[in-house]
């Protein structure tokens, strides 16, 4: 038998150096024992020095089996040199051999990477730093780990990322890692009262493990799956698991069993101050101002339970013209203000092309709240249906009071209904008409400008477009000779 | 007043912040602290430093900067009407806990929240100082998370987001009518209203492909928010239409689900009983195959019964079971979408039943080995050597999946 000798117990560097030499010289995998460190040569072993010396790579694979192995080498098992030889030898002739689930061989490999992941896991999560005060008095920091395999050195360059800003040394039974601010140095093992027993900060946290423990919710394997006992003799948190336990269900029985006591004095102090102020009777809304704050308690239509809040018009309260959309969009919604999505662009734009005065105008919808259908990371638009609709008047009604504008303009066939009372409107067949209402102002209905946005080619787009603008040139008009003939507020 | 050791004031804090589920560290970007002078780092999945016989993780130190609060919350151990001990952390004092408890390798870093105390801004300036000044006096790399207190003003928002990894505002209740009743201060739109605008903060955030400046930061771990499970009458469909409005609203990471578990000195208006464990964590999985399997809040609920989640057998499961009509899935054949419907399949199972089978027509033992437990797989696909026949069909399905009921001890 040829005795290849590996001196370190986890450097992949190492393993590649002689893995090539066996590989150049055409070595298969059964004529090889792999001794590592002192481990004697049996009877008729040896021979190593006689391989071939390449220079450079002999063969090659897949990039994946150099991360798997560098991984793998870590492991503790005796035999992960061969396994690892094994796979080099068999995947010259096969190189999708990672990719086979199947095959004993990889997923072997794969089982051992995976346990040494989780090895390096559990010593990111488990080293407890004790202080140790140095002859500056200045604090460094001492660790004992024993992971179950060799995964120090692998693992080292995290703590270093970590706690760069602190002098700290990690002792192992194999070897042990030190920081000094700048460099990350390893040395040999050692034993576990090279470290100190205790720190003064571990009462405290074992405080806050006591305390941050639910007793009603007591679930002891699922802990021990996740941090299993062999970990808790180097946690100093673990002595209190016991107790904890074995008071669990006495202190939730308590709990339970256990009458409200009397509120503290205090408490009956801030309550009958609270009641001094205001009543929560509901008050007449006398002003729009008042109809803004009071839409935040509305629950005239369930719609209110998945927006995000009411979103009232927006405008001067000496409005002329008080256009009414359907609800608000997402953008809408999330933002409280009428009209700020896309549809409100277009809105904006047909304004000001026909020449309509922003300052007179008033924008708001006939439903204050969002109706959505959630759809993963997106809310879908759903049409709010007649008892929404209905529900909702109030407020637009409430507003048409306040604002008293000349001309009201429906946007869409949602807003009709509303303003008409209707259940169902035809845009085509009243646009462009004045519908005299019954406040002595003058309603048009056109269509939602979203309508605009959703027509797929560009000639239809220009066509429903110049009609949209015609009807608010209209509204423009209406307006003027309104202003002009002076009757404009004379309804009172 | 007698004043409190630290110690003292850790205990009362850190149980009064356990009622919040989330404990996560991940998910924000990478950064260490070398060439900083400070320590911490995040790279990615957050760690567990400690399991609490709960099972639950202990991943951040966990702590209410005070428990005084104004609010009178029925579900919450710090409702003003409560006799609990109070105590009040200065700033200083929970930075130095934290950096303590960073330096020894027991913690990610720090979840910070509060009782309301004078006013909702008042209370969020002390949480925002904690955060700026572990960043800013100590360098800190580590992880923090904030409580949002809904109504603080939008500057605040502003700081909190650059200092925090995470923000989460909880939601408390899944129907608003509940808040009302249990929550009398809390208003349902202002909590949404926060989300809202976090939402607004985190998009504005994300850096644009061709943008040459980058977008100053903000909460790179997004929000989160938490419902409380059993308090309130609400049934599951309630609380997972809830959950999908948020999901779809306001870009949240997580929903958390928390039990309603009795508390000391609890208000007489709850149920005082064991917390709904199984019911929670029905729902987590049910909000998981919502968000990444194509499933329905619809679809989900009509695996159980009357509006709520099955609890003894998983929601998958139940669906299938009730939807048989759609079962055996050929796993040679069919798409992604359906393949991820059938019970005992995850995502990495069906990853890689579709990479196989481009190989080789898949066999039932090809299938076995790609996932955990091949029994609950078999009367719900057919493989080129296993047709379930009558199996899926069979009315004793469900008894012989679910699991067996605990066994009674000998008395």
């Amino acid at each position: 038998m040829l005795a290849v000798r590996i001196e370190s117990p986890n450097d992949f560097d190492e393993w590649r150096g002689k893995a090539r030499r066996l590989l150049a010289a055409g070595v298969a995998p059964h004529q090889i024992v792999w001794r590592q460190g002192r481990e004697e040569n049996g009877l008729f072993e040896g021979g190593e020095e006689f391989l071939p010396n390449p220079d450079g790579p002999v063969g090659s694979v897949p990039r994946a089996f150099i991360d798997l192995a560098r991984q793998v080498i870590q492991h503790s098992d005796p035999e992960r040199f061969a396994i690892l030889y094994r796979v080099l030898w068999r995947q010259q002739a096969d190189s999708q051999l990672l990719t086979n689930a199947g095959d004993r061989d990889a997923s072997v490999l794969t089982r051992m990477a995976s346990a040494v992941r989780r090895d390096s896991h559990k010593m990111k999560a488990f080293v407890r730093f004790k202080t140790v005060p140095d002859a500056s008095g200045a604090e460094r920091f001492l660790g004992w780990f024993e992971p179950e395999h060799y995964t120090l050195e692998a693992t080292a360059p995290f703590f270093a990322r970590r706690f760069a800003g602190m002098v700290w040394g990690i002792v192992t039974p194999y070897a042990s890692a030190w920081w000094d601010l700048e460099h990350l140095r390893f040395g040999p093992g050692g034993r576990k009262a090279d470290v100190p027993a205790e720190d003064a900060v571990e009462e405290d946290w074992k405080t806050y493990y006591s305390s941050i423990f639910n007793p009603a919710r007591l679930k002891v394997s699922m802990m021990k799956s996740e941090m299993p006992v062999k970990y808790w003799r180097n946690l100093p948190e673990a002595e209190r698991i016991a107790p904890l336990i074995r008071n669990a269900q006495a202190l939730e029985q308590d709990m339970i069993a256990r009458a409200a006591t009397q509120p503290p004095a205090r408490h009956l102090r801030q309550k009958a101050r609270a009641h001094d102020g205001d009543p929560n009777e509901p008050k007449e809304i006398a002003s729009l101002a008042e109809a803004k704050i009071a839409i935040e308690e509305c629950r005239r239509c369930p719609l209110y339970e998945h927006a995000t809040q009411a979103v009232f018009g927006e405008g001067p309260v000496s409005a002329e013209v008080m256009f009414v959309g359907e609800q608000p969009g997402d953008q809408e919604d999330l933002q409280g203000k009428p009209f700020i999505g896309p549809a409100g662009q277009v809105l904006d734009e047909a304004i000001e092309k026909v020449g309509i005065d922003r300052r007179k105008v008033y924008v708001t919808n006939a439903v204050k709240h969002f109706k959505f259908e959630p759809r993963g990371k997106r809310r879908i638009h759903q049409r709010p249906d007649g008892g929404e609709v209905q529900a909702c008047k109030f407020w637009v009604d409430l507003e048409r009071q306040f604002v008293r504008p000349k001309v009201v303009v429906a946007l869409g066939a949602t807003a009709a209904q509303s303003l008409l009372g209707r259940a169902s409107v035809t845009i085509s067949k009243v646009r462009g008409e004045p519908i005299p209402l019954d406040d002595g102002s003058v309603l048009f209905i056109t269509n939602h400008p979203s309508y605009l946005l959703r027509i797929p080619d560009a000639e239809g787009k220009a066509r429903e477009r110049g009609k949209f603008e015609a009807d608010l040139a209209m509204v423009r008009e209406v307006m003027e000779s309104l202003e002009k003939s002076g009757g404009t507020r004379g309804r009172a | 007043m007698v004043a409190l050791t630290l110690t003292r004031k850790l205990a009362i804090l850190a149980d009064a912040a356990k009622y919040d589920a989330s404990c996560a560290s991940s998910g924000t970007e990478k950064r260490d602290s070398s060439g900083t002078k400070g320590i911490g780092s995040t790279e990615g999945s957050g760690i567990c430093h400690s399991y609490a016989p709960d099972g639950r993780c202990i991943s951040l130190l966990k702590l209410l900067l005070t428990n005084f609060c104004i609010y009178d919350c029925a579900y919450c151990i710090n409702r003003s009407s409560s006799n609990v001990q109070r105590a009040r952390f200065a700033v200083d004092e929970v930075v130095r806990l934290t950096l303590d408890f960073y330096k020894r390798n027991y913690i990610e870093g720090l979840f910070l929240s509060s009782g309301i105390i004078r006013s909702p801004d008042h209370t969020m300036e002390e949480m925002v100082r904690v955060a700026r000044t572990l960043r800013e006096t100590h360098h800190f790399a580590g992880y923090i998370h904030l409580k949002v207190i809904p109504n603080a003003s939008p500057e605040l928002l502003v700081e909190a987001g650059r200092w925090a990894d995470r923000l989460s505002t909880n939601i408390e209740l899944p129907t608003d009518a509940a808040l009302e009743t249990f929550a009398p201060e809390k208003r349902p739109s202002e909590i949404r209203t926060a989300m809202a605008r976090l939402r607004g903060k985190l998009v504005e955030a994300e850096p644009e492909k061709k943008a040459r400046a980058k977008p100053a930061k903000f909460a790179p771990a997004g929000q989160s928010t938490q419902m409380i499970v059993g308090a309130d009458g609400a049934d599951d469909g309630a609380i997972l239409t809830r959950a999908a409005g948020l999901y779809s609203g306001y870009q949240l990471k997580r929903v958390y689900y928390s039990a309603f578990s009795p508390i000391p000195d609890a208000s007489s208006r709850l149920p005082l009983k064991p917390p709904p464990l199984m019911r929670e964590h029905r729902l987590y999985q049910a909000d998981w195959l919502i968000r990444f399997y194509g499933f329905d809040v619809p679809e989900i609920v009509s695996g159980g019964e009357e509006g709520h989640l099955d609890l003894a057998v998983d929601p998958k499961l139940a669906w299938a079971l009730k939807h048989r009509q759609n079962f055996p899935v050929d796993v040679n054949r069919a798409e992604r979408e359906t393949l991820l419907r059938v019970p005992g399949l995850g995502v990495n199972a069906v990853k890689r039943i579709l990479v196989s089978r481009r190989h080789h027509r898949l066999r039932l033992d090809d299938v076995a080995r790609m996932t955990a437990s091949i029994d609950k797989v078999r009367p719900f696909i057919s493989t080129a050597d296993w047709t379930p026949g009558g199996l899926t069909d069979d009315a004793r399905l469900r008894q012989k999946l679910a699991p067996p009921p605990e066994q009674l001890s000998l008395f």
